[in-house]
């Protein structure tokens, strides 16, 4: 038995054995906050497959969808831009270092005086926490660009979109990769934050009201939902980013 | 058709100044190839950023074809030490060759030019390839195979075969001394090895210590085309290396201005 294959037994083994801990730790407790596992999954599966899918779970992840492309594209333009321009990064790092210390829920209220209860709303925080993780990185990845690299692009005379597109973008992609993917687990959390207030559809409003109105057993069945979702979005990711830094990985591993 | 006059270059340091350049004059006629050696550190990298227009020198000018040199001049192409940085590992190696031909010149000239450059160093099968999934010395000539189909009038090489090993060395040596008859192109080399400087050259400019002037120019008067072992065999080689280490030693002290 190969160690790939005996590391991978183990895995699900474990997996199982915690699985099957859980379910019994739940079925024998008294208490009625603790659901029975069983319970947790058969509810899971009535409301989420397929019943509520597209009355909940397809406009939150339509929303996070917008704030986070909104936030990536935004945080790659303005990024680079300070990046490449000393003086630019200069007098935006007070601002920039102060809005992204704000806590996002305590961005709530502001939000909800400028830009109402609806959606637009819950896509501008959403956008603007995860604008801060890929901003900061896109920036510090062209700041960090060789020396001989745009020194090489410089010589060969090509032209400022050349530059871009065929040197600086690719240069300080996987820093940008790595803001994307932080970016993209505080899209999941915000996607439950901006729901937490007054709405009326999505993920995170099924679970603040569960808990409101005390059906713990939905409440559980929206976490495991998350939770899932948080776990595909960073597997579909991470293919993504394998395909796209193909180069990188095989550079850096090559490489004495 | 390249002229340096009174170059001078002095980096601003919190100290005052650093004066990398005390004052060069030399000149690079069409299709010779010349080395500049000297001591390390004696500004020869410097030297190089001012004529490549990377760089503006503090006084002086340096000018080619006439013109002066202000910003990266078109007919100029460089091949630098550090080949894992210069060249792009997002693209294949026929991609890093084309690259900077996209706005030089149409696309089925600009591929032939590809193709030509990479026989030339005999990468001609490599094209599909990634650079890092070649040697250090394979990486090197896709470098010089991208300057070639740039068709430079001038090309630079900064210690360009430093970071491989001997044996590859010897090879790129040869390979540059071919591509050079066989495009006519003038070169540069700035090196501190001092056997390359005259295996290579028709000249060889010899710089002071830092701050640098030039302490000699020497015609190297050897037979062509060179060959490794016959040309290093002969005695004029041994006395124009010994002749061109002796002035380099006694560079270690300062020339006065």
């Amino acid at each position: 038995m190969s160690a790939r294959a005996g590391r991978l037994g183990l895995e699900v083994g474990v997996t199982a054995l915690i699985f099957a801990a859980i379910w019994l730790f739940t079925t024998s407790s008294d208490s009625y906050l603790v659901v029975a596992l069983p319970d947790m999954l058969s509810r899971f599966r009535e409301v989420w497959l397929f019943d509520r899918v597209g009355s909940d779970l397809v406009p939150s992840l339509v929303r996070m969808t917008y704030g986070y492309v909104t936030a990536v594209v935004v945080g790659v333009v303005v990024g680079v831009a300070i990046g490449l321009m000393p003086l630019l990064r200069a007098l935006t790092h007070p601002l920039i270092s102060f809005m992204r210390a704000v806590p996002p829920i305590a961005l709530l209220p502001p939000a909800i005086i400028v830009l109402g209860l609806g959606n637009s709303m819950r896509v501008f925080i959403i956008a603007f926490v995860c604008v801060w993780p890929v901003l900061l990185n896109a920036a510090d990845g062209t700041a960090e660009l060789n020396k001989t690299l745009t020194d090489t692009a410089r010589v060969y005379g090509l032209s400022i979109g050349q530059r871009l597109r065929f040197v600086i973008l690719p240069a300080a992609s996987p820093r940008i990769f790595a803001g994307m993917r932080t970016s993209l687990s505080f899209a999941v959390l915000l996607l439950v934050t901006s729901e937490w207030i007054a709405s009326t559809n999505g993920v995170g409003s099924f679970l603040i009201q569960a808990q409101q109105t005390f059906r713990i057993t939905d409440m559980w069945a929206a976490i495991i939902l998350l939770g899932l979702l948080g776990y595909s979005l960073n597997q579909v990711f991470s293919l993504v980013e394998r395909r796209v830094l193909r180069w990188h990985l095989r550079s850096t591993a090559t490489s004495a | 058709m390249l002229e340096i006059q009174e170059l001078t270059k002095t980096y601003a340091t919190s100290g005052g100044g650093t004066q990398a350049i005390a004052q060069l004059d030399f000149s690079v006629e069409e299709s010779e190839f010349v080395s500049v050696v000297g001591p390390s550190g004696c500004g020869k990298t410097t030297l190089l950023k001012c004529i490549s227009g990377l760089m503006r020198p503090s006084g002086g000018r340096a000018q080619l074809h006439g013109r002066e040199i202000d910003g990266p001049p078109e007919e100029l192409a460089i091949v630098f030490q550090n080949y894992g940085q210069s060249l792009f590992p997002w693209l294949t190696v026929r991609k890093n060759v084309r690259l900077p031909l996209r706005r030089k010149r149409r696309a089925q000239e600009a591929d032939a030019a590809v193709e030509e450059a990479l026989a030339a160093v005999g990468l001609a099968s490599f094209g599909e390839h990634y650079p890092w999934q070649l040697s250090g010395g394979m990486q090197q000539r896709v470098a010089i195979a991208r300057a070639l189909a740039y068709r430079p009038s001038i090309l630079l090489l900064d210690e360009p075969f430093a970071s491989v090993d001997a044996q590859t060395r010897t090879d790129l040596e040869d390979l540059v001394l071919q591509v050079r008859r066989a495009f006519g192109v003038t070169v540069l080399l700035v090196t501190h090895d001092i056997d390359e400087a005259v295996y290579m050259s028709d000249r060889i400019v010899i710089l002071s210590k830092q701050p640098s002037t030039v302490i000699e120019t020497l015609a190297v008067e050897l037979p062509n085309p060179r060959d490794q072992i016959a040309t290093k065999e002969l005695a004029e080689f041994a006395h124009l290396r010994a002749h061109v280490y002796r002035a380099i030693m006694r560079a270690h002290e300062p020339v006065p201005v």
